[in-house]
């Protein structure tokens, strides 16, 4: 059995200072500022500002072209989201997200630079992604060690792999299918790209599974306590595994949308993601203490970070400053509530 | 095995001498003392910056923002410089350390006061950091031409073959040897980490000894800071980007354990040596610097796996070794 101490339970050593952002009540809420303190209605909150805010500053916020290409910077990301949601609510957590993606679209690339149809590419990039998943959670359920370690090194590895592959050449032929796959709308009108419409789909797959099955169940026990877990019968092992593989999975299936959408391929593709990712995540709602967290959370918070990144740029907003925004957000939204509450228990 | 359990660092430190040996017998000219001078003058960095994280992982924490916080603070010192270039060296010096530290202690107050995850906290503060220098400097960069030559030539002076650098990482180290195992707040960092409730109990206060991890941590940084932008000639929003990965890194091949409270200034030391010893070999011995990347994964990995293995074992032997120690007392 592992140890249950990783890195990030901290909090529960604490006074309840930090914990209450993740305490499961055993009632509903009962009065008003409960239910406005719960995350998910803070981030509709901070949705309908966000929306408001780009409507005020820019004309070109609510055109549907717009929109729908603003969907391309974060939907690849965000299906990736879904997955890392699960494992950070089983307290893991996967580094190496970003560094598959970049090994799966290798594969990707070199498959179409042998002039393989649009079919074997998808199928590769994504059998290549859930191969370094399995390889992530073997590693991880055999050795005992926190999966963030395991992750930094196999991070290492997979990009470091596609690095000496590769070297300092870019991969840019692929079957005119497979481009257009990520470079026309799915539907036509209202034009949804194919990325955001796998978000759509996956996103409800995962609620479901989440919420209204008895493994998605298990997710929250194992992540409130893994040993409890076990002891009560939960193969804590096997889902740990079966997540690191999904997690692999939708990865390769990321760097497939993207190699689709960008039509070339460069070591250095996806270089970040992880941090990225593991944010909108973690704003989403999900306690990186394991245990709590739902997928509607994440999606709004997916819709938060791509509309205020889309404002912003819109306004002109270089790249690096909006990350600024970003930070800030993140350890305000987090920060603040904890504040609140602690003025509201005083009076 | 059994004397790689007790003894961690030695074994990691003939590892390194092994490694070391082979690669000056299949290329003599890494072998060289030139060259040993110029692996050392380069790990400089990594050995300070790796010291500063080890004091973070041993409370249980982890500080993502330390590469960003080097970045601001070289950016921040490098305009100083460009305001009063007549400064002496010293005074950037100081300036670095107590910027670096207040970066570090705006993440300690986050996790040590308000309790958000060191995570969390850090994740944020990289972006903010990172995007900060974009902001103070205006998108400019500062270059060598800009630079005084107190502010450039400090990091270039050199005693006994070694570049000032490595000296002030000599005397990061010994600081670090003597706070973490002969003070009272150095040793109360471990048993934060070893077991927080158990800490509280003993009257140590959690919320300071994270606050003195991350400014530590913030301080080390911000020398390093302008250590890196004077060495390098350079201050832009891009140095040391993704380096925080490679610093944590050398802390777990040194044997630091990222579920807190083991860890030693010789093990992570050597961690750093080992990764600088790879990334300087690999050019030498002309092999494509492209696979220094997939081989420190690889390191990593077969590190902590060793490294699990010998703790879950030390941990198993506590109680027959205190009977036999009874035992022996009674006989």
């Amino acid at each position: 059995m592992r140890e249950p101490v990783t890195v990030s339970n901290e909090s529960e050593a604490k006074s309840a200072a930090g914990a209450e952002r993740y305490r499961v009540a055993d009632h509903a809420p009962r009065r008003l500022a409960d239910v406005l303190l719960r995350w998910e209605s803070i981030l509709v909150m901070l949705l309908i500002a966000v929306i408001i805010g780009n409507i005020v500053k820019s004309p070109y916020f609510l055109d549907p072209y717009n929109l729908a290409d603003a969907t391309y910077n974060f939907s690849e990301k965000a299906i990736i989201a879904l997955v890392m949601a699960l494992l950070i609510l089983v307290r893991e957590i996967d580094l190496s997200v970003a560094a598959i993606v970049a090994l799966s679209a290798l594969v990707v690339g070199f498959l179409g630079a042998a002039g393989y149809g649009p079919f074997v590419l998808i199928v590769a990039g994504i059998a290549i992604g859930g191969l370094c998943g399995a390889f992530n959670g073997f590693l991880v359920t055999r050795s005992g060690v926190p999966s963030i370690v395991i992750t930094i090194g196999t991070m290492s590895l997979f990009r470091g792999l596609a690095q000496v592959s590769l070297g300092d050449q870019a991969l840019t032929t692929y079957p005119q299918a497979f481009l257009d796959l990520g470079q026309t709308y799915f539907i036509d009108w209202p034009p949804v790209p194919l990325s955001f419409f796998i978000f759509l789909v996956l996103a409800a797959v995962f609620a479901v599974f989440l919420h209204l099955t008895a493994t998605g169940r298990r997710l929250f026990a194992i992540g409130a306590n893994p040993v409890a877990a076990r002891f009560s019968g939960i193969r804590v092992d096997r889902i740990r595994f079966a997540l690191f593989t999904l997690s692999g999975l939708l990865s390769g299936l990321g760097a497939v949308l993207l190699t689709a959408r960008i039509g070339t391929m460069r070591p250095n593709i996806a270089l970040g993601w992880e941090l990225d990712i593991i944010t909108v995540v973690i704003l989403g709602g999900v306690a990186i203490s394991g245990g709590i967290g739902t997928i509607g959370g994440v999606v709004l918070a997916v819709f938060v970070l791509g509309l205020t990144t889309f404002g912003l740029s819109l306004m002109n907003v270089p790249g690096i400053v909006i990350n600024v925004l970003l930070g800030l957000l993140l350890i305000i939204s987090i920060a603040a509530p904890i504040l609140i509450r602690r003025v509201v228990r005083r009076h | 095995m059994s004397l790689f359990l007790k003894y961690r660092e030695i074994m990691l430190g003939l590892i390194v001498l092994v490694m070391v040996t082979g690669i000056s017998i299949s290329t003599p000219a890494f072998g060289t003392l030139e060259n040993g001078v110029g692996v050392l003058n380069d790990t400089a960095f990594l050995f300070m910056m790796a010291l500063g994280q080890m004091v973070v992982i041993l409370t249980r924490g982890i500080d993502l923002s330390v590469a960003a916080n080097l970045a601001l603070t070289g950016m921040l010192v490098g305009m100083l410089n460009q305001a009063f270039p007549d400064l002496p060296a010293i005074v950037y010096l100081a300036s670095a350390l107590v910027i670096g530290c207040g970066l570090g202690m705006i993440n300690g107050s986050l996790i040590a006061y308000l309790g958000i995850p060191p995570i969390v906290v850090t994740l944020g503060t990289l972006a903010i950091f990172r995007g900060m220098i974009v902001v103070v400097a205006g998108g400019d960069q500062v270059n060598a031409s800009e630079m005084s030559s107190t502010f450039a030539g400090f990091p270039k002076l050199e005693f006994l073959g070694l570049s000032s650098v490595f000296w002030i990482a000599v005397l990061v180290s010994l600081a670090a040897w003597f706070f973490l195992s002969m003070t009272r707040a150095g040793r109360g960092l471990y048993a934060v980490g070893g077991n927080p409730v158990a800490a509280r109990y003993c009257g140590i206060s959690l919320t300071h000894q994270e606050l003195m991890a991350y400014a530590i941590s913030g301080a080390i940084a911000g020398i390093c800071g302008y250590l890196w932008v004077a060495r390098y000639g350079v201050a832009y929003v891009e140095i040391a980007s993704g380096y925080e990965l490679t610093v944590i890194a050398a802390c777990v091949i040194g044997g630091v354990s990222i579920g807190g409270g083991i860890g030693t200034v010789a093990g992570t030391l050597l961690g750093a040596l080992f990764t600088g010893v790879i990334v300087n070999a690999l050019p030498v011995m002309q092999v494509s610097p492209f696979w220094q990347m997939a081989i420190s994964g690889v390191v990593i990995l077969a590190a902590v796996i060793i490294n699990a293995r010998a703790e879950g074992r030390g941990g198993k032997l506590i109680l027959p070794e205190a009977r036999r120690a009874a035992a022996r007392a009674k006989a």
